[in-house]
């Protein structure tokens, strides 16, 4: 059998949604590999009282870093991060997974809670990209909950 | 001779677990989840495994990026809950059955599933909260515990078909240890849900329904599904729900005792499938 891989991604056409595949984990190790650290309570606290310290024992890019001190959460799965290790980070700032979510889709922890009680983010307008740009191109990807 | 006795389908929201854990099963938030889970809490009782098979998948908890298996057995004698970045959750370890998880090792890469084990691993909410939702707070869980971690954070995942195979090879090895022990096999995840990216917070109750409905009579069409179908249509991390596929592998005519679902819980779709097997 053997199945081929394409060269253009079939899931590259999800809106909205950044696939840890084999790249993005090998660009993102260093990033992720700071994230797990913090299972630990001694590294927390090492991470908590000289956090450039910290940081400047994992060999991440320029970006990587800068995403992390930023605390982009969207950043940082951009640049090879995957949600699993970065919430780690999300954890050790006493964030939720509703808080994270709000900050990756440009919406208030409130608004992200209030979308989930109403069922969660809908599929239409968030299947395909290619979709999206045939059906509205004017308009973005992300369908923003309010206009629902 | 080891008998495959029941499976179980169940996501393993790690917010479930913290509520359990403060004691918030009464909030009302909460309620109708654990409320949800009453029956299938006295369904197992009367199921009474000696052994759980608990496939699930560590969350960069035992395992990390610098080594990724696709399948790992746990083949100790005890695990210990992982701290997750609160401290360990305050449940019991899970004590290991190592004689019968050897014989399944053994008998699955003999059958072609090369499988990594582990000697050693701490588990994560991935296995630990199955274990909340159906037995409650217990000093010691009530039966002996083999983990199965699948690989669903990097991409590719195993196939659904694949598992779902994999699952039928369970059966077999569980079905050849000469011991009589009642195993059930847990498979757990989902439903849908997406965490990453501006499609934080997608669920799909019409996907995660038909799968309920299909999982049982018609699994072989639920294997066809493609990974970016589970990833488009059930969210990105929906796609753990292969592990339930596992499950279902492992049981030849399962009767469903039990179903529930409830939207939403944190980011996700909790989903419970109660299965007795008949033959």
């Amino acid at each position: 059998m053997g199945a081929e891989i394409p060269m253009e991604k079939d899931y590259d056409d999800i809106p909205g949604t950044y696939v840890f595949d084999t790249k993005r984990c090998k660009d993102g190790f260093h990033l992720n590999k700071f994230c797990k650290t913090l299972d630990d309570a001694a590294n927390r606290a090492l991470f908590k009282a000289d956090p450039s310290a910290y940081l400047d024992q994992f060999p991440m890019t320029t970006e990587q870093r800068a995403m992390i001190e930023q605390r982009d959460w969207l950043g940082m799965l951009q640049v090879g991060g995957n949600i699993y290790y970065t919430f780690k980070l999300a954890i050790f700032d006493g964030l939720t997974m509703q808080h994270v979510g709000g900050l990756m889709s440009d919406m208030t922890v409130d608004d992200f809670r209030a979308m989930m009680l109403d069922g969660g983010r809908k599929l239409e307008g968030n299947q395909s990209k290619k979709q999206n740009q045939e059906r509205k191109p004017e308009q973005s990807e992300i369908h923003n909950p309010s206009e629902r | 001779m080891a008998k495959i006795v029941a499976g179980v389908g169940c996501s393993h929201i790690p917010s479930i677990g913290a509520a359990a854990d403060k004691g918030m099963e009464q909030d009302p938030y909460y309620k109708p989840l654990f409320d949800g889970y009453a029956p299938a809490r006295e369904w197992i009782k009367k199921v009474a495994p000696d052994v759980v098979i608990l496939i699930y998948n560590d969350h960069a908890s035992a395992f990390s990026v610098e080594l990724i298996n696709t399948f790992v057995l746990g083949v100790g004698d005890r695990y210990k809950p992982h701290d997750e970045g609160y401290g360990p959750r305050q449940v019991p370890d899970a004590i290991g059955h190592a004689d019968l998880s050897a014989h399944i090792l053994e008998s699955l890469i003999l059958d072609e599933f090369d499988m990594a084990l582990a000697n050693e691993m701490t588990v994560d909410h991935g296995l630990t909260v199955p274990l909340t939702v159906m037995f409650d707070k217990p000093d010691a869980w009530p039966c002996k515990i083999i983990p199965l971690c699948v690989n669903v954070i990097k991409y590719p995942q195993p196939t659904g078909n694949r598992c779902f195979n994999l699952g039928k090879a369970l059966r077999k090895a569980v079905e050849s240890y000469p011991e009589d022990l009642r195993v059930a096999v847990f498979g757990t995840g989902g439903m849908g849900h997406q965490l990453q990216g501006e499609r934080a917070g997608l669920l799909n109750q019409e996907f995660d329904q038909h799968f309920l409905d299909h999982l049982k009579d018609a699994p072989e069409e639920l294997t066809k599904l493609s990974h970016v179908d589970y990833m488009r249509d059930a969210g990105s991390e929906g796609i753990e729900l292969i592990m339930w596929l596992m499950m279902r592998g492992a049981l030849k005519a399962p009767s469903e005792a039990y179903r529930f679902y409830h939207v939403p819980m944190s980011n996700t779709a909790a989903g419970l499938v109660c299965y007795e097997e008949t033959e």
